[in-house]
């Protein structure tokens, strides 16, 4: 994996975005760029719409109404981001497999496979589970395979939903120290959590959204330090938002 | 990954099941009757023409329509029937070269022992008919077009019965063979015209009993005929002409004779008798018990 | 095979007749899953990931189909390999390859029908990974087939099931002649109407026997694929 320089300009643009399933309203008029940098860490209760944006922004669904855009584009080919999900599913067959799988399906030629996967296995630290089938991994180990082969793609985003939500505090640990490492490699890092405790030791900025809307998007500290809104503020006091 | 390896075991598969079918090119089929076929006599003779020429036969055994019918579609070399009128009929119509006369057998009514009909022991098969007619007696006909329903038919319309129009509710056409007919008369109590050889050959008989025999109107001819090349360009003339000259030969005539079960002959080789063109040939069924 | 023998001294003195048949109604029947399967499985997979008009229609035919009644099916294939039918030129009317055809022919819908339900409900667990990965349509069904591979196993199972107890279709193509095209289910006809009802049992018995055999290896191999493979 190449060191980048970190993402100048980011290619994501929500233009009037809505989103809803069956007449309830998922997403509400979304205006909205992501800021290049560290981590975006996308924070707020369940069912705030956390997951649907992040889905928007892979281009794996489309708006009801408005412009979800990459480059300008509303087609533009998923190639340059990656999405790990928040329950990955595990391809049936051995963990290298899982990743050959991934480097296959992101064209990288097959003579560079193997460097490719000695490299990405190291990097997760699964370098001495190759063989082990896939899905009786535990659940913090299937989250690394799952970043690996998102990783296969060598992405200029990567879309992390609610990483840690089921795993323990040392698997927890595991994967944020990835996340960290990714991000330092250059890679625009966007990751959902409803754990604000991760979004502190994470984010660079974070997005907090409410009930389909963003309440409020700065930078880490100004977020947490001096929250604008009425939201924001109660939400980073540790009330409920309801 | 998920195509090679069935692709090679079907390949593999494909081959034993062909290698099977071309691996005894010497063959011809005959499209062949029930009775030949469930009588045994195909078990017995087929062996000895095999060891004397190398011809693999392969036995197609149905209905004698429907032989005739596969021989028709030149799906058969050679048919081996016994309905005498259907296969002059055959070669009239230019679909066999030529009708051989081979062996006769004879048909038997066979019906409860309890004698529901009253006439079991007699030999006179149109007063028997004639007696089930009147009394409703339960009576199983094959109705499947074969040389035994053939005769079944052409014996009614002896007695003078117009069967279309005087059957009842005691008539009843199961449209399956030899085997069939009888395994339903055995559960039913009911009478059937059958051939003697599937009878001697027959497990399941239960309370059947012979109850008309000996009559020279049973009597039943057996001929066989090759497919006209001319109609059928792939019949292999040569290898089914040299069956039928082989069945009409001293040889196979004598293979034929010597099939017996329990002791009794079931087929009279009449290749070479005058008589064979003829109707019955009553001296013979003396020999028959 | 000889007279007056219980299928039970059959088996026990390893009559050659006996095992022939055994040995032809499974390279039939096995042929024809075989067939069947590469058919039906990609066939299932496309229908199941594809969306047209129609499609539905398509799903209750085919569904349909998995009834088709062997007789049918047997008479078709009879009507188009006879001599006088249009593949008459072939000339396989009566022999092992026109059995496969027919048994081919009378599972294939099975199998496909089966493999839709299975791929379907495999697709909407795999949907999200695929087109993140940006797998193509022909990727997508490769990978769908294989990770969905013990569960399709059944759907094998089921046509072989079929094919092996079906005699409607292998008696007219085949001809039931002794030593060439005579299987388990036509052997059993044949003894029925020789009234050898005993032996007809008996035969079925092995029948059933080898089948229980074949489904017990599947299921073995499916246990340990499981394991294996998570």
């Amino acid at each position: 994996m190449s060191m980048r320089a970190p993402v100048a300009n980011l290619p994501i643009h929500f233009d009037d975005v809505s989103f809803a399933v069956h007449g309830v309203t998922i997403l509400d008029r979304i205006n909205f760029a992501f800021v290049p940098g560290a981590p975006s860490v996308v924070i707020g209760p369940n069912g705030a719409g956390k997951t649907t944006l992040l889905r928007l922004a892979m281009g794996l669904i489309q708006p009801t109404s408005g412009r979800a855009t990459w480059g300008g584009r509303t087609d533009a080919p998923l190639s340059r981001r990656a999405i790990v999900f928040q329950r990955p599913v595990m391809l049936r067959r051995s963990v290298a497999a899982n990743l050959r799988y991934a480097l296959e399906a992101a064209g990288v030629s097959r003579a560079d496979h193997d460097a490719r996967l000695g490299e990405l296995l190291a990097l997760v630290g699964l370098a001495e589970l190759g063989d082990r089938p896939a899905r009786k991994l535990s659940g913090g180990e299937q989250q690394r395979l799952a970043l690996a082969r998102a990783l296969a793609k060598d992405p200029q985003v990567l879309f992390l939903d609610e990483p840690t939500a089921s795993l323990d505090p040392a698997a927890t640990k595991a994967v944020e120290d990835l996340v960290r490492d990714v991000a330092a490699r250059g890679i625009k890092v966007v990751m959902s959590t409803h754990d604000l405790g991760e979004a502190r030791r994470l984010a660079g900025d974070v997005v907090l959204m409410h009930r389909g809307r963003i309440v409020e998007a700065s930078d880490a500290a100004a977020f947490f330090n001096n929250p604008i809104t009425d939201g924001a503020r109660r939400f980073v006091a540790g009330e409920l938002l309801i | 990954m998920l195509t090679r390896r069935p692709v090679m075991m079907f390949a593999a598969l494909t081959v034993v099941a062909t290698s099977a079918a071309f691996a005894q090119d010497k063959s011809i089929a005959v499209a062949s009757t029930t009775s030949t076929q469930d009588s045994g006599l195909f078990g017995q003779i087929l062996p000895a023409f095999k060891k004397k020429s190398g011809i693999d036969v392969r036995v197609i055994s149905q209905g004698t329509g429907q032989a005739l019918d596969t021989g028709r579609r030149g799906d058969a070399d050679v048919v081996f029937v016994h309905a005498k009128p259907q296969e002059q009929k055959f070669v009239a119509d230019g679909f066999g070269v030529r009708r051989y006369p081979v062996m006769y057998n004879d048909f038997i009514l066979v019906g409860p022992k309890s004698n529901t009909g009253g006439f079991n022991g007699t030999n006179d098969i149109v007063a028997a008919l004639k007696t089930i007619k009147d009394k409703g007696v339960t009576f199983i006909s094959r109705g499947d077009k074969s040389g035994t329903h053939a005769a079944e038919l052409a014996l009614w319309k002896g007695a003078g019965i117009d069967i279309a129009k005087d059957r009842g509710p005691w008539y009843k056409e199961i449209g399956q063979g030899m085997g069939a007919a009888l395994n339903t008369a055995s559960a039913s109590g009911g009478y059937v015209l059958t051939d003697r050889g599937t009878w001697l050959s027959f497990k399941n008989r239960g309370d059947l009993v012979i109850a008309v025999e000996g009559d020279n109107r049973l009597f039943n001819q057996y001929g066989v005929m090759l497919v006209n090349p001319e109609k059928h360009k792939h019949v292999k003339k040569e290898l089914g002409q040299a069956f039928i000259d082989w069945l009409i030969s001293p040889e196979g005539q004598r293979a034929i004779a010597d099939y017996r079960i329990g002791g009794q002959q079931l087929f009279f080789p009449n290749a070479n008798s005058p008589g064979a063109q003829r109707r019955a040939a009553p001296a013979a069924h003396a020999a028959i018990p | 095979m000889p007279e007056n023998m219980s299928a039970l001294q059959l088996v026990l003195t390893g009559d050659p007749a006996l095992f022939a048949i055994v040995r032809l109604s499974l390279v039939v029947s096995l042929s024809a899953v075989l067939l069947a399967a590469l058919i039906g499985l990609p066939f299932g997979a496309w229908l199941a990931l594809s969306r047209f008009r129609g499609r539905e229609g398509v799903i209750v035919v085919l569904n349909a189909l998995m009834g088709l009644p062997p007789v049918v099916v047997g008479l078709c294939v009879f009507l188009m390999l006879s001599r006088s039918g249009p593949l008459g030129s072939w000339g396989i009317l009566f022999t092992p390859q026109a059995m496969i055809i027919a048994q081919t022919i009378l599972i294939a819908p099975i199998i496909a029908a089966l493999t839709r339900q299975t791929i379907e409900d495999l697709w909407l667990e795999y949907r999200d990974e695929l087109e993140a990965m940006n797998v193509g349509t022909f990727g997508r069904v490769a990978t769908l087939l294989w990770d969905g591979r013990f569960s399709l196993l059944t759907a094998l199972l089921a046509g072989f099931g079929r094919a092996a107890a079906e005699v409607g279709a292998v008696i007219i193509v085949g001809g039931n002649i002794d030593g060439f095209t005579r299987t388990m289910t036509t052997a059993i006809a044949l003894e029925t109407s020789k009234g050898d009802l005993p032996l007809a049992i008996g035969l079925g018995m092995i029948l059933i026997v080898i089948v229980i055999a074949i489904n017990a290896a599947a299921w073995s191999t499916r246990r340990f694929g499981e394991r294996m493979a998570g």
